[in-house]
């Protein structure tokens, strides 16, 4: 395009070019800044994306870019994937969305470093340029598989159970290892093809070693860390074609993605290394299962003991779990507090930083059946409240309110962030049965004598509470 | 070497800011500010329309389309999906009647 400029224009185009760049990561940073607040959040995101829209057309005008077909066919077909996707996934699929959407630009990453390989002839490229095409070939690959394994995961195609083999880990570090070594190797010797593919494809294969052995209650944290990877990636194919938009985007993306995988461990009390290779949440757990203990007693209530316990207390919290979403029980659940709230009792809801999916999943969940983000409360804010909170409605939620993180040291959850529910003076936990949870353990909240449950789907017991308030009339 | 280098240093100090700016959001924003971020490192969309658009040969178009293609998924998607998050993010309306 560039040749529709005036001659005096051409001249400076690759310094105007450079300096527009610089107008788009300022964008970028005033869109990520502006996300930070619930206020500003839209339209922060829709300053990124006019960051994206201002880069993308001034790097039509590059001289090094002179067909169109194929940019023109490429972007509709991706448009149109990308906008139908968009517009048509459900909210509690957000996860897969995320994980996909990630892997493509990871594999867009390592597509651009092999573009960049395979233009140039191997003598021309100097040993750095040739050590950042395969890092970046590394990395993007490996965002590309993992995703698409992560993706499998969360949609039940690929079993949730961590799936490992003897020996994994030391196999893993090697092949990890290997990849380092051809890397040089490439840079050493860019004629010899072989190197090149070899590394193309042990690093697809490492995408899906490091993600298959890590179990599906872990995927919050695998999700954040391969957002992290697919900001990498993006930089890495900034240092092949040596543009500093790509490197700064991908960088802030990389930040991102590390604090976000960061807060999920701390939120399961885990480290990172403990996530990726402990291979933890297998339903072959040894945890005991669920002990058929004869001598504890289950206190069961009915809908219309529920509703009058509810519709006469001052304080009512919610603390929803992904149950609730699986059970799409959120609108009903918006049902029932605004019966309370119209009764006169204070709703809350408490979210563990761990419910659902993803980072702060619950909240998105929750906003989609139109639950003012001001009554939602973090895990910190929430839980010096529980101890002047009359009745505490746990929906869906198990491991998060299990007392045996503070009380049990042996426990494999011991230590873990909870929320506090048992100081309430009365907990309702909505459950099908009297299962644990991911992590195999038994809940001795389910017996306590402030303790109520009331059996079923979350849904339709949710439905049954909202029937009995009406009642109360 | 320098420019490399060069590249590193810039690649380094924008982490830094990626840190600061971010570490301030509430987990309310999580998973929109993963989504959007995840728009964003589609930025990889300017390498793939350099790949696309050179005269290359039949590899090199189809690297490009591909790249293009993937890229644009994320980039398009990502920031529609984050869109449709934000718009369901609203404050409680004062309902005093």
């Amino acid at each position: 395009m560039s040749n529709f400029l005036p001659a005096s224009v051409q001249s400076v185009l690759p310094s105007l070019i450079q300096l527009v760049y610089l107008v788009a990561t300022g964008i970028f940073i005033f869109g990520i800044k502006r996300l930070g607040s619930p206020s500003t959040a839209r339209s922060g995101n829709q300053l990124a994306a006019l960051g994206m829209l201002v880069g993308i057309i001034v790097t039509l005008f590059d001289q090094q870019i002179v067909t169109f077909e194929t940019i023109i066919t490429g972007v509709i077909v991706g448009s149109a994937i990308g906008a139908v996707s968009a517009k048509k996934v459900q909210m509690t699929a957000m996860p897969e969305m995320v994980a996909i959407f990630n892997g493509f630009g990871g594999g867009a990453s390592a597509l651009v470093a092999w573009g960049e390989f395979a233009r140039q002839a191997p003598t021309a490229m100097s040993n750095q340029v040739l050590v950042t095409i395969g890092l970046s070939i590394l990395i993007g690959s490996i965002t590309f598989t993992g995703s698409f394994i992560a993706f499998g995961k969360l949609r039940g195609f690929i079993s949730g159970n961590p799936v490992t083999f003897p020996g994994q880990n030391i196999f893993n570090a090697l092949l990890t290892l290997v990849t380092f070594g051809l890397v040089g190797w490439l840079a050493y010797d860019p004629t010899n093809q072989v190197i090149f593919w070899v590394l193309f494809g042990i690093a697809l294969l490492l995408g899906v070693l490091t993600v298959m052995p890590i179990g599906g209650a872990d995927m919050p944290v695998v999700i954040s860390l391969l957002n992290s990877y697919s900001g990498l990636a993006a930089a890495m194919a900034g240092f092949v074609i040596n543009n500093n938009l790509l490197i700064i985007s991908g960088a802030l993306v990389g930040a991102a993605g590390l604090i976000l995988t960061n807060i999920m461990c701390k939120a399961m009390n885990r480290t990172l290394g403990n996530v990726l290779f402990g291979a933890f949440g297998g339903a072959d757990s040894s945890g005991g299962g669920p002990a058929a203990d004869t001598d504890k007693t289950v206190h069961e209530t009915t809908p219309d003991d529920a509703a009058l316990q509810c519709a006469y207390a001052n304080r009512v919290i919610i603390v929803p779990g992904y149950g609730l979403a699986v059970a799409q029980a959120q609108h009903v659940l918006k049902e029932v507090a605004d019966k309370l709230e119209k009764r006169g009792v204070e709703v809350k809801y408490g979210i563990h930083p761990v419910a659902g999916r993803m980072p702060g999943h619950m909240n998105v969940l929750l906003a989609e059946a139109d639950v003012p983000y001001d009554q939602l409360y973090d895990m910190e804010e929430i839980n010096p409240e529980f101890k002047s909170t009359d009745v505490v409605l746990v929906i869906g939620a198990n491991d998060v309110v299990n007392p045996a993180a503070k009380t049990t040291p042996g426990s494999p959850i011991y230590g873990m962030p909870i929320m506090n529910v048992d100081e309430a003076k009365r907990t309702i936990i909505f459950k099908r049965s009297l299962s644990p949870g991911f992590a195999g353990i038994d809940n001795e909240l389910f017996y306590a004598e402030t303790n109520q449950m009331f059996f079923g789907d979350a849904k339709d017991s949710l439905q049954a509470l909202s029937h009995a308030l009406n009642e109360l009339d | 070497m320098s420019g490399l280098i060069f590249n590193l240093f810039i690649f380094v100090l924008a982490s830094f800011v990626g840190f600061e700016l971010i570490s301030k959001v509430p987990p309310t924003l999580h998973t929109p500010l993963m989504s959007g971020a995840n728009a964003i490192s589609g930025i990889t969309i300017i390498g793939a329309l350099v790949v696309a658009g050179e005269a290359g040969g039949l590899l090199g178009q189809l690297i490009g389309f591909f790249a293009i293609v993937f890229a644009t998924i994320n980039v398009v998607g990502g920031f529609m999906v984050t869109d449709r998050m934000l718009e369901m993010f609203k404050k409680k309306e004062k309902n005093d009647e």
